[in-house]
């Protein structure tokens, strides 16, 4: 089987072409079969699993979701190849725990599938990172982290990307998070005023690292003084 | 246009013979007819903004009837930075940049809401008004402002042009911000202006 080839199923089998499907239920519309696969593969580990919408929504135990993930991506009856986002929620009910999203698809079968693992507050929000299955889950793991705090293991490179390295104030998205920042507007003007925007580069971006005898004189001896982008 | 002023006070017939002539003026008159007319905008385009400043800049509202059809996108060859657009934190010391990167003189436009006051983002990420960061001479007002807005600007700014006199050595210096902070005004006033008002002084603040 070819890496691009579509595998023709349900309307698309008796030669019609896709259609965007109307009047979908809220809810009861049914399940996406990766669901129902992934339940007979590992049980207890699906803790449950909701259409909404017509998108089916798998909740896996934290343990298990790189696990799951990858099952998923290898299996020749799934082959979700193609991983469209890694966010997080966080509810405003103190108790309820903060969710980290995959979103993936599947391009040969033509299905859509949400994951979502729950990390208790009050314990250390990690999870492990996909960055090995998918290689597009660097940034998107990198923005999870900055906006949410949540800490992707076996990531190589997680750091702030929306905003900048030295950030102080916290994770902004969370809902402990002041809507104006937690410090006052002078202040923070002036932490980002320090930002140097010429330092492109610092030691932590790893092919820089792995660069640094070629780079320019001047780089080198401003890299090895600690440049950083900001205070 | 300023120079056709009427022949029998100011334009004197030196030598009708050999059909020469000479002008007199105030120099302030002529050095700033000749900036108003030809004044280079840098775009600082990071929104909506933008797109109205390009069609502002297309044929249809047709900037070059005011001089400016020419954008510098070096800042060291630009007149006039016209901010089009929120300008978040991460950007605020990149606009301070080019604007201390840009000769005098130099003028600034800060188009729209977002650029003047912060807009709707009254929030964590957006710097309340670039005037916290640069000197700013003209405010366009509008969500985001229409052509003919940013033109009347335009043209405010052609007039405040036009006002400067030579004599008044104060206009062109540069403003040098506090090396501390690198802020020009005092955090008090910034503070001040970052106030939340209209209806985001109705939004709480979380505890922490």
């Amino acid at each position: 089987m070819s890496r691009f080839e579509v595998v023709s199923t349900g309307d698309s089998a008796s030669g019609s072409q896709p259609s965007t499907p109307t009047a979908i239920p809220h809810r009861g519309a049914p399940a996406n079969p990766s669901a129902q696969a992934l339940q007979q593969k590992f049980g207890p580990v699906i803790t449950r699993v909701e259409v909404i919408w017509a998108e089916t929504v798998v909740y896996v135990q934290r343990a298990s979701a790189h696990a799951i993930i990858q099952w998923l991506h290898d299996d020749p009856a799934q082959r979700y190849n193609f991983l469209s986002d890694v966010t997080a929620v966080e509810y405003r009910d103190p108790g309820v725990p903060i969710e980290v999203v995959w979103h993936l698809r599947s391009l040969p079968f033509r299905r859509f599938l949400r994951v979502k693992a729950e990390l208790e507050k009050g314990q250390p929000l990690e999870i492990d990172s996909v960055y090995d299955i998918y290689r597009s889950a660097d940034w998107l793991e990198r923005e999870c982290y900055d906006m949410f705090g949540i800490r992707f293991r076996g990531h190589p490179d997680l750091r702030r990307i929306l905003m900048w390295e030295q950030y102080k104030e916290g994770y902004p998205l969370r809902k402990d998070f002041p809507l104006r920042g937690r410090f006052s507007r002078s202040e923070q003007l002036r932490q980002a005023l320090a930002q140097n925007p010429e330092a492109r580069y610092s030691m932590e971006e790893l092919s820089i690292a792995d660069a640094y005898a070629e780079l320019p004189e001047d780089m080198r001896e401003r890299l090895s003084k600690g440049e950083r982008t900001g205070e | 246009m300023g120079l056709s002023v009427p022949s029998d006070h100011q334009v004197v017939s030196y030598a009708p013979e050999a059909q020469e002539g000479w002008v007199a003026t105030r120099l302030d008159f002529l050095v700033n007819w000749a900036r108003a007319n030809s004044l280079w905008p840098m775009p600082f385009g990071t929104a909506c903004c933008a797109i109205e400043f390009m069609a502002t800049a297309a044929s249809d509202f047709d900037l070059a009837r005011f001089g400016m059809e020419r954008m510098s996108f070096s800042p060291r060859q630009a007149d006039v930075l016209i901010c089009a657009g929120r300008v978040p934190f991460k950007l605020a010391p990149i606009i301070r940049r080019i604007w201390q990167q840009m000769p005098q003189p130099k003028w600034a436009i800060s188009m729209g809401a977002c650029a003047s006051t912060g807009g709707m983002f009254d929030n964590y990420a957006v710097v309340q008004g670039i005037d916290t960061i640069i000197p700013v001479d003209v405010y366009v007002p509008g969500c985001p402002p229409r052509p003919e807005g940013l033109i009347y600007g335009i043209r405010m700014l052609q007039e405040k042009v036009k006002n400067e006199r030579a004599a008044d050595k104060g206009t062109r210096d540069e403003m040098e911000p506090d090396p501390s902070s690198q802020l020009y005004i005092p955090p008090s006033v910034i503070d001040e202006l970052g106030e939340p008002f209209g209806n985001s002084v109705n939004q709480t603040r979380s505890g922490l």
